[in-house]
């Protein structure tokens, strides 16, 4: 620290003279770059005032007392800029500190999400989950039998960060800790509604639908628990409608009864499962329409599920200046033909 | 965005003016507001909704709260006033069946 007050001390009376000599835009670019080494070596305002005085009574011998007097005077003032500046560098330090600690929980928190999308011979599938901002409270979830069933859910968990990345870890070992058969999905809603509404506080709630694909028969049953609608698009007639299953959010009522929906899926058929962040997509002009989703996703059609998805993503992120404001979850599951 | 809450204490229940929108940085204002008006035994709370053109799944949380608070102690919790897209929050989350909700009054 001795050597780069002594070091920098020696720079300043350099440019200090340079400036005083030639007075021209190089000495102010100096002075300028020195500013940016002052902040880098953490010497304080009243140090920089030191380092003036030092110069000038090597360039003024005769500096009058009075002159000299008022410099000290002036570094007692600088004081309390000094002390703020230091706060401010244990600030920095802690933010550092705080940010490193988000990052390991964000990449915790993406273990929870499966990482790999399941291959069927029969569906396409195709997957997007991007948060707003470093931690998502938004969850999906895959799970495949021995006989070709495949149950999807999607999950919106209210609220964003933290707060609902630690909730979202609940959702995500209660899943797991389901009975190895599978469940009707209103039976799975039901049983998770038990864990959500013992163990979360009273203004937290989940929004959950889920939907099972028996690949032998190519039946869709799904239910609702107060989710965002997705959409069902029937390729025969090359039109979307909405898939919807009515149902209370997760976390309210103890006993919320969950009703099973079904369709029959025929080839090139598909189901799109969304969270909210996909249909509350806001521009300057406001929030974007339902129908502004399938003209998208009917514009990229004819691409692999993951495609469309990807696509739909680029899209709307594009729409909004590529600042998400909330989490933003896309599923797509196509019958293969 | 801006929330202002005004509240009016009438006779026999409070009513709540809400306008702007209720999202994760308002939502703690309303809940301040809303909260503490239901826990008194068989208080009735009407919540005017009728400035309010957004609420998102945060702002939702505490009306969920404030009736399950307003349940304990007994007491009533209506909404008023809702606009379409605010209705249809509230008709989605299933939270329309469990919750005392009235539209916007069309223009007679």
């Amino acid at each position: 620290m001795a050597d780069s007050y002594s070091f920098m001390q020696e720079q300043y009376t350099k440019i200090l003279k340079t400036y005083l000599e030639e007075k021209n835009e190089i000495g102010l670019y100096q002075a300028q770059q020195f500013s940016k080494k002052v902040l880098e070596n953490q010497i304080s305002p009243e140090e920089v005032v030191s380092l003036h005085i030092e110069a000038l009574e090597h360039f003024f011998p005769d500096l009058p007392q009075g002159a000299r007097d008022s410099f000290d005077f002036l570094i007692e003032i600088m004081m309390g800029y000094g002390m703020a500046y230091r706060e401010h560098q244990i600030l920095r330090d802690k933010q550092k500190e705080l940010e490193s600690e988000i990052n390991v929980a964000a990449s915790m928190q993406q273990t929870f999400l499966p990482d790999e999308i399941p291959e069927m011979d029969t569906l396409d599938v195709g997957v997007i989950s991007v948060p707003a901002s470093k931690m998502s409270g938004d969850y999906y979830h895959f799970v495949k039998d021995d006989n070709d069933c495949i149950g999807v859910a999607i999950a919106d968990i209210i609220g964003k960060g933290v707060p609902a990345a630690l909730c979202m870890s609940m959702i995500k070992y209660a899943m797991d800790s389901l009975p190895e058969q599978r469940l009707q999905p209103g039976a799975l809603l039901e049983n998770l509604n038990r864990v959500v509404e013992q163990n979360v506080a009273s203004n937290m709630f989940i929004t959950m639908m889920y939907g099972s694909y028996d690949s032998r028969v190519h039946h869709f049953y799904y239910s609702g628990a107060g989710h965002e609608p997705g959409f069902y698009y029937n390729k025969a007639e090359d039109s979307f409608e909405e898939l919807y299953a009515k149902g209370l959010v997760l976390g309210l009522n103890r006993d919320t009864q969950f009703r099973e929906y079904h369709k029959k899926v025929e080839p090139g058929d598909f189901i799109v499962l969304l969270s909210d962040g996909v249909t509350e997509c806001r521009t300057d002009d406001g929030f974007i329409e339902r129908e502004e989703i399938t003209r998208l996703i009917r514009q990229y059609s004819d691409l692999s599920a993951q495609e469309i998805v990807d696509n739909v993503f680029y899209q709307l992120e594009k729409l909004q200046g590529f600042r998400l404001r909330d989490d933003f979850s896309l599923i797509i599951l196509r019958r293969k033909v | 965005m801006n929330l202002d809450i005004r509240t009016e204490e009438k006779e026999d229940y409070n009513l709540l003016h809400v306008s702007g929108e209720v999202d994760a940085y308002t939502a703690s204002q309303l809940r301040e507001s809303l909260l503490p008006l239901t826990e008194k035994e068989g208080a009735s709370v009407i919540v005017d909704l009728s400035n309010v053109d957004y609420i998102d799944s945060t702002g939702l949380g505490i009306f969920i709260g404030a009736l399950k608070s307003s349940n304990h102690y007994n007491g009533t919790l209506r909404l008023v006033g809702l606009n379409a897209r605010v209705k249809r929050l509230f008709s989605i989350t299933g939270l329309d069946e469990v919750m005392d909700i009235e539209e916007e009054e069309e223009a007679q």
